[in-house]
């Protein structure tokens, strides 16, 4: 018993991480009804700009308070690949929109190997370690839970509150349903659409930053590798959701994680992916629309 | 100055120069002028395919014209050519906002949430682009309460005020069109041009909306008008003009437009004498029946 709750606890860990990368795949497509497939190499960017910050930080101020490494590292993190993702797209998507639906797609995936080369030529092909940020564990009888792995819920759960806040209770939320629902009787009400998708894409980018941050601080490697396979899972986990649905975003990373960390624990650990993409195959094959999601309405 | 208050509220707000849209092959629109006064009802009718919509879809930014321009003069004095506007701005900067034949409403949101949508750009403004807005700054506050007042009533006027916070998608056919009127109004526009307000209402509903319009009018927002109806259009506009097959055929007061022949024929094929002289052509064989 003791070791499933274990599992359940790096389940959850693992599926904030998943989660806050799939509401930027699905708040994507919910906006522009396309799949950003270079939304992974998103997050394993925000990994190697905390690591960046890490290694700055810790060079120039040596001595400086964990806390406050941690929440330079999530804030420049979320500044930069805000930026980096606002630049693509601009540069990649937008001049496509309007285009034959599979043309932002294959963009898409040529953005997700620039980003994943650009990382290997700039950074180096091999792991970058950081030392351990957050070593406190607590036990509860044969239970462990360390800090860091609070922090991850702790930090996801603020953020997750913070941004339906904002997707439900303010203007910028509001414009941001309206666009995805009727992208042209948005603009004739004034709303200026490529901003509110351009701050779609930053919003995203947020969010993939800081699991991207956190990633590094749960593993401690960074790798121009990171942006493939996990996310790829965050993107099943916005499928499992229910493509389009917030709540199915996170729904949808909390269970792959929670499938992963138990696969690994009771089955065997090298299957631990095959498990998560069979997952993938069958809700596409039986349960298309996902867990929350809708099933698309016929626009008139 | 002595103003005269006749040309005061008589003043150009649109002006529609040669105006001229074609797909293809097709000229849709054929060198089209008008002018819409300010403070007016003015009604665009004509047959179906006469080119109506394509006017509006031009005026909104739909469609960038073949030819033409298209002159917006607001109140404070300021001109806009809405050709060049980008599609967002003909609503933000020129004033002008519409409505669609088939609604188009955020059926996913709420009523309220709706009109809400419609005064983006004000709250944006409030909120300092949301950074502010979260820290909760009186400014903000004011703002959202402004904008649920304005909102409140523009729901009052469109009769949906215990309906605000369901989703739009739930009302009925009526009601829809009538938030849909409400909506563009929340955007405080100078000119709200309806694509058949009217169509499928029953004759009860077709008389709210007859009020409501008159309403509008008389709050000092100018309308321009798709109608099919020529019966609605009699009863509440102040000026008329006549499109069919893309150019304009009459242009006047409901009455001049009424009593135009030319409209007749429009509106009824031919005229009664020219029926006899087909009648007779066809009995002679001189034409084939199906031709006319």
């Amino acid at each position: 018993m003791e070791y499933f709750i274990q599992q359940l606890i790096n389940g959850l860990t693992l599926g904030s991480i998943y989660g806050l990368v799939a509401i930027g795949y699905t708040m994507v497509y919910g906006i522009i009804g396309m799949i950003n497939f270079a939304h992974g190499d998103i997050f394993m960017l925000g990994g190697f700009a905390a690591l960046i910050v890490f290694l700055l930080a810790t060079s120039f101020f040596a001595g400086i308070p964990v806390a406050l490494l941690l929440l330079l590292m999530l804030l420049v993190g979320m500044l930069m690949t805000g930026l980096w993702n606002w630049t693509i797209e601009r540069i990649a998507y937008r001049p496509l929109r309007g285009s034959f639906r599979l043309a932002p797609l294959i963009t898409a995936i040529g953005m997700s190997i620039f980003l994943s080369n650009f990382i290997q030529v700039t950074q180096g092909p091999r792991n970058k370690p950081i030392p351990p940020l957050v070593t406190d564990t607590y036990h509860f009888g044969a239970i462990t839970v360390s800090l860091k792995q609070i922090l991850i819920v702790v930090i996801t759960s603020i953020l997750l509150f913070a941004f339906w806040y904002i997707v439900n209770k303010t203007p910028l939320g509001r414009a941001q349903r309206a666009t995805e629902q009727d992208r042209k009787m948005a603009a004739l009400l004034g709303v200026d659409v490529d901003k509110t998708i351009s701050i779609t894409f930053i919003m995203g980018a947020a969010l993939a930053a800081v699991a991207g941050a956190m990633y590094l601080m749960y593993y401690g490697v960074a790798s121009f590798n990171d942006g493939f396979i996990p996310g790829v899972k965050a993107f099943t986990a916005a499928v499992l959701g229910g493509i389009g649905s917030l709540p199915g975003a996170v729904l949808g990373g909390l269970l792959i994680g929670l499938i992963e960390s138990l696969w690994s624990a009771y089955f065997s650990i090298a299957y631990k992916d095959v498990a998560t993409f069979a997952i993938l195959a069958f809700v596409l094959i039986f349960k298309p629309t996902g867990i929350l999601g809708r099933p698309e309405v016929e626009k008139v | 100055m002595a103003t005269d208050m006749t040309t005061m509220t008589k003043d150009t707000i649109l002006r529609v120069e040669h105006l001229s849209m074609r797909f293809g092959g097709l000229m849709a629109i054929d060198d089209f002028s008008f002018e819409a006064k300010r403070g007016e009802i003015t009604a665009l009718i004509g047959p179906n395919g006469a080119g109506k919509t394509t006017v509006f879809n031009c005026i909104t930014g739909f469609y960038k014209p073949t030819m033409g321009m298209l002159t917006l003069h607001r109140s404070n004095g300021r001109e806009f050519l809405l050709e060049r506007l980008r599609d967002f701005e003909i609503n933000k900067v020129a004033g002008v906002a519409r409505t669609f034949q088939n609604i188009r409403l955020f059926s996913g949101l709420t009523v309220l949430e709706n009109l809400l949508v419609a005064q983006h750009n004000v709250l944006m403004k409030a909120s300092g682009y949301t950074i502010l807005g979260l820290l909760g700054l009186p400014t903000y506050k004011n703002a959202a309460k402004a904008a649920i007042e304005k909102a409140e009533y523009w729901l009052d006027k469109a009769d949906l005020t215990d309906r605000a916070d369901d989703p739009a998608g739930d009302l009925s056919y009526g009601a829809q069109r009538r938030l849909e009127i409400a909506r563009a109004m929340c955007t405080g526009p100078e000119l709200l041009c309806l694509d058949e307000p009217a169509a499928g209402l029953n004759p009860k509903e077709s008389l709210t909306l007859n009020a409501l319009l008159r309403g509008i009018r008389d709050e000092g927002t100018s309308l321009l008008l798709i109608e099919h109806d020529m019966s609605v259009v009699m009863e509440i506009s102040d000026h008329v003009v006549v499109l069919e097959y893309g150019q304009k055929i009459s242009d006047g007061t409901p009455d001049h437009v009424k009593n135009d022949p030319r409209v007749i024929a429009a509106y009824l094929g031919v005229e009664d004498d020219e029926v006899e002289e087909i009648e007779e052509k066809l009995d002679k064989g001189i034409i084939e029946e199906g031709s006319v």
